[in-house]
């Protein structure tokens, strides 16, 4: 059963994780290549704090205070420079984090900080809390995607300049999305620290944040439970696909090809196209 | 004495920088995509050049033949990954991009192992004296005589021939390229190719360098070259050799001044964020 137990809070953890990004990137349009320095932010707050021997759940605000701060500021460069420009802004943050991260003696250096205490509520006790979490911002994002707050967002995705011109405050709007985004991202980094027991630089990098960024755009962009779906997967195919041993990154770097290639819209979209069909049967 | 042997370093990782990211600016200046898997070229360029010089003993006849095939693989990576996405949003073709960089990585890895290869007689490891003590190995005097060649033919290329200035016309307008009866396709071709032999030509030179080849050897320039492009203003050919320029010789003295408190990477993209704050449009990019 503890296979089965790590696996699924892994799972949860992911899944919040990359619903965080989709609320930037999916929801408001905004693409980023750094998404895991949030989480590491998140990780090193939650994991400095535990070491100082607080409870996980009191960390986890200030997880997300940090994380949605250091988001604030990114997100004001995404007010600066936009699309690719953005992309690799964002890019850059990431590696500036870990630049950062791993010249600092008090956060570990290369080394990073380990023996993190076990959570005092049992294996089983922590997988429901991350479920619990998981659940609740995907709640959050539905409601949001059908509110006009989505409306707003969609408009934004779709074009910024236009949405200006129809009064849309896309400053704030913007900004908004950035700080909910990362601050779930840094939730997700305060879970990933108590269930790993250690965070360490290499951690999250600029592959994380691809990864990351895999997930949801193979979910589909923007569509809440194809990200769920996708990023559930996406976390525990490398362990499900351990047969191919060797191949395994090969195999994993293929599928993420042919599904761009072939289904660039998504599991979202897969099933949506699936739908149509049998419906058009009927 | 070490800021000209700073400065020399930096120059000579900028001519490699340069190498790699025109390439990168071409692709993206006709097609808008952030081609990730650039780097898997320049890692294939590399190992071609250590295969056949190892297998002929020739380094002359192993760079023509490196440059010309990986020139084709890349015309093989647009027909394949990038043509049937270009009406598809910017981001599906850089996850693409990306997949196939880390499968080619792995691909290396596999086949030729993860230690990578060496030469096994390694062509020119000796070096000029210069007065006043200073060193410049033969290698790296190949690196910037071939850097500079290689740039003025292309200059050449593309302002005083037919095939160049069509080109330049695509790049700066496709559609009235085309109304004026220039082959699009053609072009792109000629780009992927053009720009992935470069990148040919700047692995065998790293190989040169390290007398090394191994599968991550493209892992730093696929997103260096990103940078450098968005530095010197993303599809400006003369902002992608300042910034390239620019970015070699800033690493070369930030490591060594700052190094303790950044490390290279960081210190690259500290300042590419630094200067995009200010002109968010890159050091030589047009106003959009």
């Amino acid at each position: 059963m503890t296979y089965e137990i790590t696996l699924i809070t892994t799972m949860a953890i992911s899944v919040l994780f990359a619903l965080s990004l989709n609320f930037i990137t999916g929801f408001c349009g905004q693409i980023s290549l750094g998404h895991a320095a949030f989480m590491g932010v998140g990780a090193y707050t939650s994991a400095m704090m535990m070491k100082a021997g607080i409870p996980l759940i009191i960390t986890l605000p200030f997880a997300a205070i940090l994380a949605g701060a250091l988001g604030f500021l990114v997100g004001l460069t995404s007010l600066r420079v936009r699309h690719d420009f953005l992309a690799i802004t964002t890019m850059g943050v990431v590696f500036l984090f870990v630049g950062i991260v791993r010249q600092q003696d008090f956060l570990g250096g290369e080394i990073g900080i380990s023996g993190i205490q076990g959570s005092p509520f049992g294996r089983v006790g922590f997988m429901t809390l991350c479920i619990f979490l998981a659940s609740l911002f995907a709640f959050f994002s539905l409601i949001v995607k059908k509110s006009w707050m989505g409306f707003v967002y969609d408009s934004i995705a779709d074009n910024e300049d236009i949405s200006r011109v129809l009064g849309i405050d896309v400053t704030q709007y913007k900004l908004t999305a950035f700080v909910i985004g990362t601050a779930a991202a840094g939730v997700a980094g305060g879970l990933y620290a108590q269930h790993f027991r250690f965070v360490g630089p290499d951690s999250f990098g600029f592959v994380e944040s691809v990864s990351v960024l895999a997930m949801v755009i193979v979910g589909g962009i923007g569509s809440v439970w194809g990200v769920i779906v996708a990023s559930a997967l996406l976390s525990v195919l490398p362990l499900l696909i351990q047969f191919v041993d060797d191949y395994k990154i090969l195999v994993y770097s293929a599928l993420l090809f042919f599904m761009m290639r072939f289904a660039p819209d998504g599991l979202a979209g897969i099933t949506t196209r699936i739908i149509k069909k049998l419906r058009e049967q009927n | 004495m070490l800021y000209l042997e700073l400065l020399f370093q930096g120059i000579v990782q900028g001519s490699i920088y340069a190498l790699i990211a025109l390439g990168l600016t071409l692709v993206y200046g006709l097609l808008r995509i952030l081609h990730v898997a650039h780097a898997a070229l320049f890692t294939l360029g590399g190992y071609l050049g250590v295969l056949i010089t190892n297998a002929t003993g020739s380094l002359p006849l192993a760079m023509a033949a490196a440059m010309i095939i990986v020139g084709f693989v890349g015309i093989g990576v647009y027909k394949i990954a990038y043509e049937p996405l270009l009406s598809k949003p910017p981001f599906i073709a850089l996850i693409a991009s990306i997949a196939l960089f880390i499968a080619s990585e792995e691909i290396f890895r596999i086949i030729f192992g993860p230690y990578g290869l060496s030469y096994t007689n390694p062509p020119l490891q000796g070096y000029f004296e210069l007065p006043g003590g200073f060193f410049l190995k033969y290698s790296e005097a190949l690196v910037i005589s071939i850097s500079v060649l290689m740039l003025s033919v292309l200059a050449w290329l593309s302002s005083s021939t037919r095939i160049g200035v069509s080109w330049r016309a695509t790049v700066t307008d496709p559609e009235m390229a085309r109304a004026f009866g220039v082959n699009a396709q053609n072009v792109r071709y000629l780009n992927f190719f053009i720009g992935s032999a470069l990148a040919a030509a700047a692995g065998v030179l790293v190989a040169l360098l390290n007398n090394l080849v191994e599968p991550t050897m493209g892992s730093v320039p696929s997103y260096k070259a990103l940078a450098i492009i968005v530095l010197g203003g993303l599809g400006s050919i003369r902002g992608t050799l300042v910034a390239s320029m620019l970015l070699g010789v800033l690493e070369s003295f930030g490591t060594i001044y700052i190094g303790h408190l950044l490390d290279r990477d960081a210190l690259a993209f500290g300042f590419l964020i630094l200067v995009l704050m200010v002109r968010p449009q890159g050091l030589l990019g047009a106003k959009s």
